[in-house]
């Protein structure tokens, strides 16, 4: 147990290839961190660098008061979860569990306990006899959390651990992990690419774009307050409405219609961004109609999202899923003005 | 060269070239108009062996029928009598160091031990080493190179670098300038049976030269099998703990086994089965002697058909059980791909 300090981090592979450029985050002891973003964003590599398994070309990462920019992985006291799960072959589940307390020579009786403790935690009493190779992949999964969890190391890393199962059983695995976390009361960090697992799982969230960190914040509050374009438009699913606008004191002019924003802002251009369940068929006092010309319509039984022009911009609407439309058919929809959203058109800061 | 003389029997010539070929698409035609007229339940049972045919015949022509004469003749006498268990007992007997015991001490024992751990130890030591070098490929060319020698040639090089002067003499062997270098006396390394006559210094001088030639085949089989290791083992290992010797102990080898049993078995194949090198650099005197080179000698110098075909059988003998063995080894390997 210990808190985790990225302090100016940098890793840089050549003169011009940087993958990770001044990361600062702190995690908190027993705190469930999620570091997202998409692919090579270097969220992995800012983990790796955490793990042992890669050089830190810059800044200093600390566990706890201690440096460990030169300790070497085996000697950092963490855990780690593959997204292959790296398994050993050619050792029985048993052992792949055992392998890290004979590592740090606990004796017999200790590693027997420990190991057979997780396994009854993971649900995998009875296959302690049998290879990887026998399990299918939900329990290879749970013997590399095994594997982690028999050493209450100080944090636990675990890198993209559910791409590799299937959509359901990543749905159980993450309410699984989260108990896991509560159980532990361990650090534990969290790297993935799909925001869903972010959102649900993180105590906070850290997002990563071309090797640069974001924004950190707790779940609601990104989704709330994204700090830039870049964070607003990767969290949430569907992704939040990006129209260009054009503002003057406190309205915002988009190409089919025009907002009252809640402050007055600088005039120039922008770009306001709402998400999609703040557009729907409800029209109250602050609702701004919109009309809109639908292009597809996506009906999911709890939701239905509507896909259609405003204007001369593409717009996503969630409206009610008894609402009869057909693609071709002109809406009148109502835009909840309390969550609006004002990006700078040249910084993509976030304005309000 | 001169080709006229195959000009000369253009008849000849044609009917290879053409008539080879014709004969085998005679074969596959005819034979599948046969099987077409088989019921439907036969038809999948009968048509393998169809294809497989020609191999087989060739295989049966060149392997097998020749080994079964050969057996035949281990029983008889070079006139073709009946005699018994007479030439193994005239090649067995006068143990240990007479008859073919040297041989057989040579094949089955020292090359087939020391050969072997040499091969592999070389070759799995080279390709960790050699694994994560800036040069790997530059590097392992170079160990990989004496496979590209003919054994001939190897022991003709490898003579140069044993070749030995009396004391006082210059020494023209790149061994013996190094070893009067430190005020040693020269050694003969051929033709001296260090320790007491048991032959080892200069049967262990012959294991070198093939050592040598076939250290980087072993190298590139066990640095494809080190390779094919996932690097993300080796993280989790790193990161559970363990040091690099403990993984390379507990991870790698393990993980390696499977083909360094295959490599080993195949080891002890050629190591049985070795001829060039001992041929070429002692034929066989000062106590090197080995089986391969013994039924060669029995052969074609002494032409004592028969004695030769008993000491084949003998080489057979100790081949066929590691056959087996490197077969299954390498099916079981191929399984777990």
């Amino acid at each position: 147990m210990a808190s985790v300090t990225y302090d100016h981090v940098v890793k840089r592979y050549t003169a011009d290839v940087t993958v990770v450029k001044d990361f600062n985050v702190e995690i908190k002891d027993k705190e469930f961190m999620v570091l997202v973003g998409p692919s090579g964003c270097g969220k992995s590599t800012a983990l790796r660098m955490l793990a042992g398994l890669e050089a830190i070309t810059e800044g200093q990462i600390r566990i706890g008061d201690r440096v460990v920019n030169n300790v070497a992985a085996k000697d950092r006291d963490i855990a780690m979860v593959f997204q292959s799960y790296a398994l050993y072959p050619h050792m029985s589940v048993y052992d792949n569990m055992a392998f890290p307390l004979q590592m740090a020579h606990m004796p017999k009786t200790e590693i027997d306990k420990r190991v057979k403790n997780a396994s009854r935690i993971l649900g995998l009493d009875n296959f302690l006899k049998r290879k990887p190779r026998a399990l299918s992949g939900g329990q290879r999964q749970r013997v590399a959390l095994g594997r982690a969890i028999v050493r209450s190391p100080k944090v636990f890393l675990l890198d993209e651990p559910l791409s590799n199962l299937d959509a359901k059983l990543r749905g159980q695995t993450r309410i699984e992990l989260q108990k896991l976390h509560r159980d532990l009361e361990t650090t534990f960090i969290y790297v993935t690419h799909d925001q869903v697992e972010a959102m649900t799982m993180g105590d906070r969230i850290a997002i990563m774009n071309a090797g640069i960190l974001q924004q950190v914040g707790t779940p609601g509050d990104i989704y709330d307050h994204p700090a830039n374009l870049f964070v607003a438009g990767f969290i949430g699913s569907p992704t939040m409405n990006f129209v260009p606008v054009t503002t003057s004191d406190s309205t915002a002019k988009a190409s089919g219609f025009d907002v009252k924003l809640p402050k007055s802002v600088p005039a120039g251009k922008a770009t306001l961004g709402f998400r999609p369940e703040t557009l729907t068929d409800r029209i109250g006092d602050q609702h701004n109609a919109i009309d809109m010309s639908v292009d597809v319509v996506e009906r999911l039984g709890s939701d239905q999202f509507l896909y259609g022009q405003v204007g001369s911009d593409s717009v996503t609407a969630r409206v009610d899923p008894k609402m009869k439309v057909e693609p071709g058919d002109k809406v009148r929809l109502g835009l909840d003005t309390r969550s609006l959203h004002l990006f700078d058109a040249e910084t993509e800061l976030a304005q309000f | 060269m001169d080709f006229s003389v195959l000009l000369q029997d253009i008849p000849t010539l044609l009917v290879v070239i053409l008539g080879v070929p014709a004969l085998l698409v005679g074969y596959i035609v005819g034979a599948e108009f046969l099987v077409r007229r088989l019921p439907d339940k036969n038809r999948p049972q009968v048509r393998p062996w169809i294809w497989v045919g020609p191999a087989l015949a060739m295989v049966a022509a060149i392997l097998f029928i020749p080994a079964i004469a050969t057996f035949i003749q281990s029983f008889q006498d070079n006139h073709g009598n009946f005699v018994g268990f007479q030439n193994y007992q005239t090649q067995l007997s006068g143990f240990p160091s007479s008859g073919a015991w040297i041989a057989i001490r040579n094949s089955i024992i020292i090359w087939l031990v020391i050969y072997m751990i040499l091969v592999l130890t070389f070759g799995l030591t080279m390709a960790v080493l050699f694994d994560r070098i800036q040069y790997e490929t530059v590097v392992k060319s170079l160990i990989f190179m004496p496979m590209a020698i003919s054994s001939v040639a190897s022991g003709v090089i490898w003579k140069f670098m044993y070749w030995y002067q009396p004391v006082g003499a210059n020494q023209t062997g790149t061994l013996n300038a190094v070893v009067t270098f430190f005020h040693h006396d020269p050694v003969a390394w051929l033709q001296d049976q260090w320790p007491g006559g048991l032959a080892i210094l200069n049967n262990l001088a012959l294991i070198t030269v093939a050592t040598w030639g076939l250290t980087g085949f072993s190298m590139v089989i066990l640095s494809a099998a080190l390779k094919g290791i996932p690097g993300d083992l080796l993280e989790a290992a790193r990161v559970d703990g363990a040091g690099e010797i403990t993984i390379f102990r507990r991870v790698i080898f393990p993980l390696m086994m499977p083909t360094v049993v295959v490599v080993g078995t195949t080891l002890v194949i050629f190591a049985i089965k070795v001829f060039d090198v001992p041929y070429v650099m002692t034929n066989g005197n000062f106590n090197t002697d080995v089986l391969a080179l013994r039924m060669y000698n029995l052969l074609y110098l002494s032409h004592n058909n028969a004695a030769a075909a008993a000491v084949a059988i003998v080489l057979l003998i100790a081949v066929v059980p590691v056959l087996i063995f490197n077969l299954r080894q390498f099916r079981a390997v191929e399984a777990r791909r």
